[in-house]
């Protein structure tokens, strides 16, 4: 694909709460700043959203959801039309929303165009196509009474999204919710608010309804916790970390029983057999976790290599590791961008020095890099052992973990050893280790001979504390449907 | 056959009749169930079970807590671990399992009915026909589905073969309330075995005995040790002690909604695990003038005072529109004084107890408040009896939407009868509660059927009828009244945790 240049001289138009298809300031009057973690400039403002301006969004929503309401009289096929319709205009605007992403989530620009924007449409015309799909049954009852099941829309859907993917999580949030007929507010992580905020005009624009859908930026503690414990919202979506994840089911439980799912960390393991192909196998646990900083939730962060390849394979993955240019990501020669913030940046090199403290093998980088921005060296670690905080704690970072296994059973227990259950990936010619130890590794998804494959297709989301429930494909619109059982008394049943 | 197999086995009765319930008959399980072994409680306390109907203690059963939930978990795990008899398991001798226990139960009816009625306050002909009927069905319904449970084949972007899994989610902790003690403890395994998951079951602490005898009966069906463990205890303890669990992938509760929170909070404060709930309800009905009338009245009263009222389900509000009102009032009111009150045990008997003395008051408090604001006292109306808990059944008229009796949930034998006069108000009125969990319509007019029913805010709506369930339909709550479906394919999703594979293939066709 031909990638253009960013847009230079971008302007960013939207930064208030969108509700109700306008445009509003805060209640409260305040605003807070947007930053390039490149340069650590201050991009803009935008209306910072708190519990008044999500009580207002949660009205609209609700508003928008009554029985009798144009949302809710629409044809599920029209409801399609208008997600292909928004899909169009992310189309259009494709170059300005990368740019936008580019800039303020440190996305390398060549990514964002391809692949995040690319992924955003696709996400949209997938669900756009499911929504006159989505089928109840009629159910083969006991007794004289026709009963039929109902795939009716949850509600109101709250729906808190992360600065990794801003943009994809995005689509990956409205396009099942909206798909199915819900009407959604949302949050955008307040590192990264505008490319949220532009698609809303884009929503304005492809003719939604007002009230459909809503998006309020702000901050976690304050809109995001309004949404979790909202006794008006029925359902709260979020991505993120799994400890801000527990705190939303538990005010879920204490407010009014709202459905929850949940996409949360990971520390996903990759298991490389001897058999495997070495070259591809390098090359896929490498971008899986070094893929955009290793920000990541599904990011590769332990590398299980068996005993007779585990020195050829650091070898080769440090040669890798070493050859990416740091950057400004609106650069064309740039390989790696910054991280997202000073919070995030901190962490990582607080991690990267407990490893060199807890005695893994420093292969390569080690620290930060540059005077400006939060950069990170890609970093790589040999002779890991399961007990180090490196080997246990999710990084987010571009931090590499390899370590050394005999056997299987060995393997497969410690990848199994932790809370999470992401995703994982297994390399090796052998049928029967395939299809074998891919049945046994607790997680959601498991990647054979590759890593990091993402469609929308495939449902995704994670076993034990990496989350409830599945996002994507059939099976993303059950979280987005409420089943309504119908019977009723007949004089005589037929088969 | 000696006589004492003869009163334990009996023929199948002749389609209407039934037998009479058990008498001479012994508790023979009061232990806690954990791998096929009956074990004493850790802390070695236990606890009275009673009657009802006579406030008389049945027997005392051991009293689980934290520890023997514990040594549960770690049971269960074990038998969920991979290369386990349960986990490498054809999918289909699951089902086979499952329908042998449905045998066990069907053999053993009679004892469980006899059991189910006196623990449980329940008409025995309602325990022997409803509840061991449904439980057997449910069972071979759930058996039927185990080697049907299909992952998919995924049609993937790029050169990748794609498809998903359906597992099973893990250890499931499962707490059973006391209103259907066999029914709800089927409801539960049926769809969690089948899928093959290992269980947790922790029994209501009023009604334990029926779970207790049925896990006899899985020990006899041959199910592998450690698939299913039974911990009898109280909430407080042995339930919160699964809910907040390290080590419980999943727990499913039936009971209130106040309950339902703490559960599902608990599970978000642990370790995340998936919650499924089955909780209150504040049911409308509304019957429209055109409906057929004696069928609406039969059909609102069982709806609201079977097995004396304490049903999720219960039909605890009638809408009926004005120009019939009168008439539906004065022919409710001549069925509710039809019931005589009594041992459940006892065949003449048609009510029987409420579960136990907490029930009992709370249920007079709220008719006492119905009297106070000032509703319309048709019949009833206090206690009945010297011994027992027993409370007469009770028609209120007159009731408005901002009255206790009409907001909350009573689980006793009270209707409340409301009027209304348009479509779009009993609309409103009637999903203008937190709960959401059923409601009925009577009307003959297909359009306000359909567009009605599409309208309520409630997991399951009739028409012209109220409260049938069968295993097929799936059965929950819209907002407070719930989360999940059980029943149906549909209960198989709260039971399957889906893992996706894709493998980097070198060619893809279609």
């Amino acid at each position: 694909m031909n990638v253009p240049a960013p847009l230079t001289n971008l302007k960013i138009q939207y930064t208030k709460i969108f509700i109700n298809n306008e445009w509003h300031d805060s209640v409260s009057g305040k605003k807070f700043p947007v930053i390039n973690p490149a340069t650590e400039e201050k991009i803009c403002d935008v209306e910072e959203g708190d519990k008044e301006d999500v009580n207002k969004a949660v009205k609209a929503a609700r508003q928008a959801f009554q029985i009798g309401s144009p949302w809710r009289t629409m044809d599920a096929s029209e409801r399609g039309r208008l997600l292909n319709k928004l899909a169009d205009l992310v189309e259009r605007d494709r170059q300005l929303l990368a740019t936008m992403e580019s800039m303020n989530a440190g996305k390398i620009f060549a990514n964002a165009y391809t692949m995040d924007l690319g992924s955003s449409v696709n996400v949209l015309r997938y669900y756009a196509s499911w929504a006159d799909k989505i089928q109840g049954r009629t159910i083969p009852i006991d007794g004289k009474f026709f009963s039929y099941t109902r795939h009716e829309p949850v509600g109101v859907c709250g729906q808190i999204i992360p600065w990794n993917f801003p943009l994809i999580m995005l689509m990956w949030k409205i396009g099942p919710a909206v798909c199915c007929g819900n009407t959604v507010i949302i949050k955008p992580a307040e590192q990264t608010p505008l490319t949220a905020l532009h698609v809303a005009s884009l929503i304005k624009e492809a003719g939604f309804p007002p009230g459909v859908v809503n998006i309020v930026p702000g901050y976690g503690p304050t809109a995001g916790a309004a949404i979790s414990s909202h006794m008006d919202v029925d359902k709260v979506a979020f991505t993120g970390s799994t400890e801000v994840g527990m705190l939303i089911k538990e005010a879920a439980g204490k407010s009014n029983l709202k459905r929850v799912s949940l996409e949360l960390g990971g520390k996903s393991p990759c298991i490389v057999f001897a058999d495997a192909d070495l070259d591809n196998a390098v090359e896929f646990a490498h971008q899986g976790v070094f893929f955009h900083q290793g920000q990541c939730c599904t990011a590769a962060s332990r590398l299980f290599v068996e005993e007779s390849i585990y020195n050829e394979f650091v070898q080769r993955s440090v040669e890798r590791a070493k050859k990416y240019t740091l950057g400004n990501p609106l650069n064309p020669g740039v390989q790696q961008g910054p991280q997202i913030d000073k919070e995030q940046y901190t962490k990582i090199l607080d991690l990267i020095e407990s490893g060199k403290k807890e005695g893994a093998k420093l292969e390569c980088g080690g620290g930060s890099w540059g005077d400006k921005g939060y950069f990170i060296q890609p970093t790589v670690f040999s002779n890991v052992t399961d007990d180090m905080r490196i080997a246990k704690e999710e990084i987010f970072g571009p931090v590499q973990q390899i370590m050394k296994f005999k056997t299987i059973d060995e393997v497969i227990k410690r990848a199994n050893n932790t809370h999470y259950g992401l995703s994982g990936a297994v390399f090796t010619k052998d049928l029967d280790k395939a299809l074998t130890v891919s049945s046994v590794l607790q997680s959601g998804t498991v990647w054979v001979n590759c890593y990091g494959v993402f469609s929308p297709q495939a449902p995704f989301g994670g076993f034990k504390m990496s989350g409830n429930g599945r996002e994507l494909g059939e099976y993303g619109l059950h979280e987005y449907t409420e089943v309504k059982t119908v019977t009723i008394k007949i004089s005589e049943k037929n088969s």
